[in-house]
């Protein structure tokens, strides 16, 4: 289902317990604390394991998320613009995280940039629901998407490194 | 010099009068019919709704006309809603309310409705234009943004509950023709909250199965009280390659699928024939699985569980035969086997109980295995929210990473 590496990115990713959507005001605040502890923590871990791959911040209300990801190729560092919605019903169903940029480069998109996810994805996000959060988005849905996609659209000359 | 001139000019004066002709002819063709204050049984080739009458005159429908007192919502006016919204405005009902926030494109042309032309177009403007053409009498409102954001649902909700035939009063049914999981559940949630009746209705990604589901909150089980219930399509999921596209799609499932969920939205709005909770579809062999899910007592959507709470405490029609103790049989028939059996899968080490495993009819599967209450694909530490550190804090120790 899931490869070994990712299942111990995985198993690094603190669970997060509070079961709210960005509709329990309260409730929100408090899953919110934990989707932030749980994304410092990944974070932490990819810069020790010099995977550091992405930045995320958000609103205050910590409905709209965006920020930065990057995926190293040939010793080229390739680098995207990464955004997403809470939607009404997390955590029941996942973020739809964007690289609005890629739109209309790749079939694997949705409208607006949307990531196209596995048939693995969504099942193990519904058998984890709580406890899978923003941080366990990112690593089971856009890492994988990044490896598969970004040296594709590289050989294709879809996308060519640009000079930062 | 001036003999070419003059002859130029002779040119652009014909070209002109045959513009303004085909202006004209075009402006006739497109010309609109006067608004039709009441249905009439006439049966005369000018009368739109005659066809439709004779409903009544062969006892079929009691009362056709009650149909233009009836509001119905479409969420998503893509290759089923479309559809959707064509048939309905063609049987002449009163109001809809179309919800979309994608574009017509090109790629569109394989299914129904949206014409080459319309590329560019809002799905919803681009369809309200075609419906008022078709039928002048149907009222048309649309929105054109997506249902899952925070702010964009409580807009959503506010209009399925306000947007009624009368102002002010809830719709009389939503039709759920999204293409994808969030949509489904945030729909869910709504008609949940609000105590809607609703019907979901889905094509399979591969194009080769369809189905439609009515949910009555409380009554029926709600889009969250199990994974989703879809057609088997026997094939080898091995050989399912996802290379290339997201979808495939066919006028043809999307036609059938749209008509199976009109004829149902008609058949409970008007209040004729038989209802079908589940019907399904699978193309490959033409089989039509049909069944009835009641609702789960765990279901995670607390507003489910509190309608079915008071559905249980609503006294039932007396017709009901089905009501019944649960170790009896709930339906005297079962043409296609369908029985419910308690959970046999492993006893987890959870002390929260297990939703019980489905077992559900010939020809039908669930999408994907019902949440376990134990995770076996992570064994972390889980954070807690009770953790001192403010919110603001978090959110600063994050941007400074």
């Amino acid at each position: 289902m899931v490869d070994d590496s990712t299942r111990k990115t995985l198993s690094s990713i603190p669970l997060l317990q509070i079961r709210a959507g960005p509709r329990e005001k309260d409730v929100w605040v408090q899953r919110l604390k934990e989707e932030y502890q749980a994304l410092i923590k990944y974070v932490e871990n990819n810069k020790q394991s010099g995977s550091d791959w992405f930045r995320l911040e958000s609103n205050k209300e910590g409905t709209k998320w965006f920020g930065k990801c990057w995926y190293m190729h040939n010793l080229l560092k390739y680098e995207f613009d990464v955004e997403f919605d809470i939607p009404v019903t997390y955590p029941t169903t996942a973020p739809e995280i964007a690289l609005p940029e890629l739109d209309g480069k790749t079939a694997k998109m949705y409208r607006g940039g949307k990531i196209c996810l596995t048939d693995h994805f969504k099942p193990l996000w519904a058998r984890n629901v709580p406890k899978f959060g923003i941080a366990h988005a990112m690593a089971l849905g856009l890492a994988p998407w990044l490896a598969v996609e970004v040296p594709d659209l590289i050989e294709k000359g879809i996308i060519t490194y640009k000079e930062k | 010099m001036s003999h070419a001139i003059d002859e130029l000019q002779a040119i652009i004066a014909e070209l002109k009068s045959e513009l303004d002709e085909q202006k004209t002819s075009s402006r006739q063709a497109a010309a609109h019919r006067e608004r039709i204050e009441r249905m009439s049984a006439e049966v005369v080739d000018s009368n739109p709704y005659s066809r439709l009458m004779a409903l009544q005159r062969m006892n079929i429908v009691k009362e056709y006309e009650r149909i233009r007192d009836k509001t119905v919502a479409i969420v998503g006016v893509g290759g089923v809603g479309s559809v959707t919204a064509d048939m309905l405005t063609r049987c002449g009902i009163g109001k809809l309310i179309l919800f979309d926030y994608d574009k017509v494109e090109l790629a569109n042309m394989n299914r129904l409705f949206f014409t080459p032309d319309q590329a560019g177009l809002s799905k919803v403007e681009a369809a309200a234009r075609t419906l008022g053409f078709i039928n002048p009498d149907v009222r048309i409102e649309t929105h054109n943004y997506n249902i899952t954001t925070v702010d964009n649902f409580d807009r959503f909700l506010a209009t399925i509950m306000e947007s009624g035939t009368v102002a002010g009063q809830p719709v009389d049914l939503v039709l759920s023709c999204v293409d994808n999981f969030e949509a489904r559940m945030a729909i869910n949630a709504a008609c949940n909250e609000r105590n809607l009746n609703w019907f979901e209705s889905g094509v399979s990604e591969n194009a080769v199965s369809g189905h439609i589901q009515f949910i009555r909150p409380g009554d029926t089980a709600c889009f969250a009280c199990a994974p989703p219930l879809v057609v088997a399509e026997n094939i080898d999921e091995k050989t399912l390659k996802r290379e290339g596209v997201c979808a495939a799609s066919l006028p043809t499932t999307m036609g059938i699928t749209a008509g199976f969920l009109v004829q149902n939205a008609l058949k409970y709005l008007l209040n004729f024939g038989e209802v079908s909770d589940y019907l399904g579809y699978n193309a490959l062999n033409d089989f039509f699985p049909k069944m009835t899910l009641k609702p789960n007592p765990q279901c995670d959507d607390r507003n489910c569980l509190l309608r079915q709470k008071e559905f249980q405490a609503r006294p039932k029609p007396v017709q009901v035969k089905e009501e019944v103790v649960s170790d009896e049989p709930l339906h005297a028939t079962n043409e296609w086997g369908i029985e419910l059996v308690a959970e046999d899968a492993p006893p987890s080490s959870n002390p929260e109980p297990a939703a019980p495993a489905m077992e559900v009819g010939q020809g039908l599967k669930l999408a994907y295995e019902a949440p376990e209450k134990s995770s076996d694909d992570a064994a972390a530490a889980t954070v807690t929210a009770a953790d001192e550190t403010s919110l603001e804090d978090l959110m600063a120790q994050m941007k400074s990473m």
